[in-house]
């Protein structure tokens, strides 16, 4: 392997999670829900995904669990927000609160206990490709799965009549209710699917990018992630460039480093942040595609009249 | 977000604090202050380690609690405070951050003794305390010279503070002692914790041809790194054996339980006094994790180090030693004075890295 492809598999491994997670966030802010809890639905699905594969032995089971507590954590938030009309982002923030502290409750006993790796798998002949068959087609379940997301988010949300009642919500839960589209359900579904992206992101760091537990080991990424949707202006194709870009930068500058190139280590630790924002508003500049993007409901109250 | 986190813990903390005084008024209080959880595989989790060996040895005269989690800055004085006011006698935190914060409660309340980890500053109630983890570090560079096929080694490092250049710099000076030709890359994460840019750095590393590595940060990632590419490495706080069974060569253990013991039951003796204590491999607050995946000669000569270090034989700082840049630092058997090692702002020879200001 030489180190292009070396870097290439870093680099994916380095954006899945980011990919993944913002793809489910994007959906549910399309909905008009702002669910900050992403961090907090993250690391309860890394732990859920750790715990499972640890009781199980198999890591697939373990995908599984983070799915399932990605997905039952957002059904938390969903019912306050939707259900009781909480505040959104105090509840997504008591949400991630809530998510790190019960992750490292549930991980007490998994602390420094040799994790599962999810084992790669070989696409048949396309493997084989020089370059890209190695760095593209011998990957884990997580990796084929983003793709699928997000082939499968763009044709939902912009070629289905389901994506469109749901960006119809998005844009304006009183006229969508006018239309007797069911607003709090759609949301519901959205948010479930937001927690369920976060969750198997969660269980991608716990079993394939560092296969072990530790408390806070999402480090931050849920926040990355919510920066992603707005910068990428709710478009999955850019939320997906942004991650990979995110990504890379991260790595290459790691690389930069070994090689000493002599640039102070601050401003490269910096440099992924900022080369994700910078080309995200350009591509995201023109303002009134950019307004025909932005969910006009994001965040409000929702209030069926009687 | 930390701070929401740390607010809550904190308000938990205190009514499980009052809840417990009554039953145990008759008990001497012991209070810590981590920086990260106390089951974080690695620095915390080690002092709280230590604080389980207080609890256990005084079962029947002191009760021991923590607060963890506490971000370093102004909120730790909040957290300081709310132990001292709750009854503590004897506060340690734990984190070279939370020096301005302990001075300034350490002031407020003169009844209460404070000792603050890893700090220079003091006062008459409050004493600091530190482990040489130069000392085994610098095993560790003589242990990696004889180890890596390609005169190098590459060191993930968390912040240019003068605790972690000191390392890099007492690795480098191990590993020149066995190889003068030893080149040392420096990685900053500019983190002490997150697993994922951990493992990144270590797998950039090894991309770029480095076959042995060691770390500077809070978790286990880099050594899984190293056990899944086949190289080795070093761990770091706590033994990381499990991570890595084919892949750790040693690692150098915090083992603060002893000193604890001892200032505990100093303040129960009444003869507690504020002090300036920095131990090393011979009082025992830094041990060495079995010498294992290494040739016996190695091993021979890593326990021969060890024993010379602890004996007062060797100063892994002894002239002489060039600076970065070739200019001279210290001459010929002339060794570094503690002050100017706490307050190293500077790489010695040999080192691969332009240090960040």
């Amino acid at each position: 392997m030489n180190i292009w492809e070396a870097i290439l598999l870093t680099v994916i491994t380095a954006s899945t999670p980011l990919v993944i997670a913002a793809l489910g966030e994007l959906v549910t802010e399309r909905s008009g829900v702002l669910n900050l809890g992403v961090e907090g639905m993250m690391i309860i699905g890394a732990v859920a995904a750790f715990v499972g594969a640890q009781l199980s032995g198999s890591p697939y089971v373990g995908i599984l669990c983070g799915i399932a507590g990605g997905a039952v954590s957002s059904q938390l938030f969903a019912f306050l927000t939707l259900t009781l009309v909480a505040n959104q982002v105090a509840t997504g923030l008591a949400l991630t609160l809530l998510g790190l502290g019960v992750s490292g409750m549930i991980g007490e006993g998994y602390v420094s206990v040799p994790g599962v790796r999810l084992p790669e798998i070989a696409i048949p002949v396309l493997s084989d490709v020089p370059v890209i068959g190695a760095v593209l087609f011998r990957q884990d379940l997580i990796f084929y799965l983003s793709i699928v997301l997000l082939l499968g988010v763009n044709w939902f949300l912009f070629r289905s009549r389901a994506g469109l009642k749901l960006r119809a919500i998005g844009d304006s839960h009183t006229s969508a209710h006018a239309l007797g589209i069911h607003v709090i359900r759609t949301r519901y579904l959205a948010v479930m699917f937001g927690g369920a992206c976060a969750g198997l992101a969660g269980a991608q760091l716990s079993l394939v990018y560092t296969p072990q537990w530790v408390e806070n080991m999402s480090a931050g990424r849920g926040w990355i992630t919510l920066a992603l949707v707005v910068f990428a202006s709710w478009r999955p194709w850019r939320v997906f460039a942004g991650g990979y870009l995110f990504g890379a930068v991260t790595i290459l500058q790691l690389h930069a480093q070994a090689l000493g190139l002599g640039i102070p280590s601050q401003y490269l630790s910096m440099l992924p942040y900022a080369a994700t924002i910078v080309v995200l508003i350009i591509i995201s500049h023109n303002r009134r595609t950019t307004m025909i993007n932005t969910p006009a409901s994001l965040g409000k109250a929702f209030v069926p009249e009687r | 977000m930390k701070k929401f986190a740390f607010a809550l813990a904190a308000s938990a903390a205190a009514v499980i604090g009052f809840s417990s005084a009554a039953a145990a008024a008759d008990k001497t209080k012991v209070c810590y202050v981590y920086v990260g959880s106390h089951t974080d595989g690695g620095y915390s989790q080690a002092h709280d380690l230590g604080r389980q060996q207080v609890q256990k040895e005084f079962a029947d005269k002191v009760e021991t609690s923590y607060l963890e989690n506490v971000p370093e800055g102004p909120d730790a004085e909040r957290a300081i405070e709310r132990l001292a006011r709750s009854g503590c006698s004897l506060i340690f935190s734990t984190s070279f951050g939370f020096m301005d914060a302990t001075v300034k409660v350490a002031a407020k309340f003169p009844k209460v003794k404070f000792e603050h980890g890893t700090g220079y500053k003091t006062g008459p109630n409050l004493g600091t305390y530190n482990s040489r983890f130069y000392e085994g570090r610098y095993i560790l560079g003589q242990i990696a010279a004889k180890t890596s096929k390609n005169h190098g080694a590459a060191y993930i490092a968390s912040f240019p503070i003068p605790e972690v250049v000191m390392g890099i710099n007492s690795f480098e000076q191990g590993a020149r002692s066995i190889d003068p030709s030893f080149k040392l890359k420096v990685i900053w994460v500019n983190t002490w914790f997150d697993p994922g840019k951990e493992a990144d750095a270590a797998k950039a590393m090894v991309d770029q041809g480095v076959d042995v590595i060691t770390q500077h940060t809070d978790t286990t990632a880099p050594m899984q790194v190293a056990e899944a590419r086949g190289i080795h490495a070093f761990g770091q706080a706590s033994d990381m054996i499990a991570a890595g069974p084919h892949a750790q060569l040693t690692a150098i253990v915090d083992t603060w339980g002893n000193y604890y013991s001892k200032r505990v039951k100093a303040l129960l003796d009444g003869t507690w006094k504020a002090e300036q204590t920095w131990d090393g491999l011979k009082e025992g607050v830094l041990t060495m994790a079995a010498y294992t995946n290494m040739p016996d000669d190695v091993k021979k000569m890593a326990e021969e180090t060890e024993a010379k270090i602890k004996s007062g034989e060797l100063h892994p700082f002894t002239g002489p030693i060039n600076k970065q840049d070739g200019t001279p630092w210290l001459k010929a058997g002339e060794k570094a004075d503690d002050a100017t090692l706490l307050g190293m702002n500077f790489y010695v020879e040999g080192v691969d890295d332009k240090l960040p200001k």
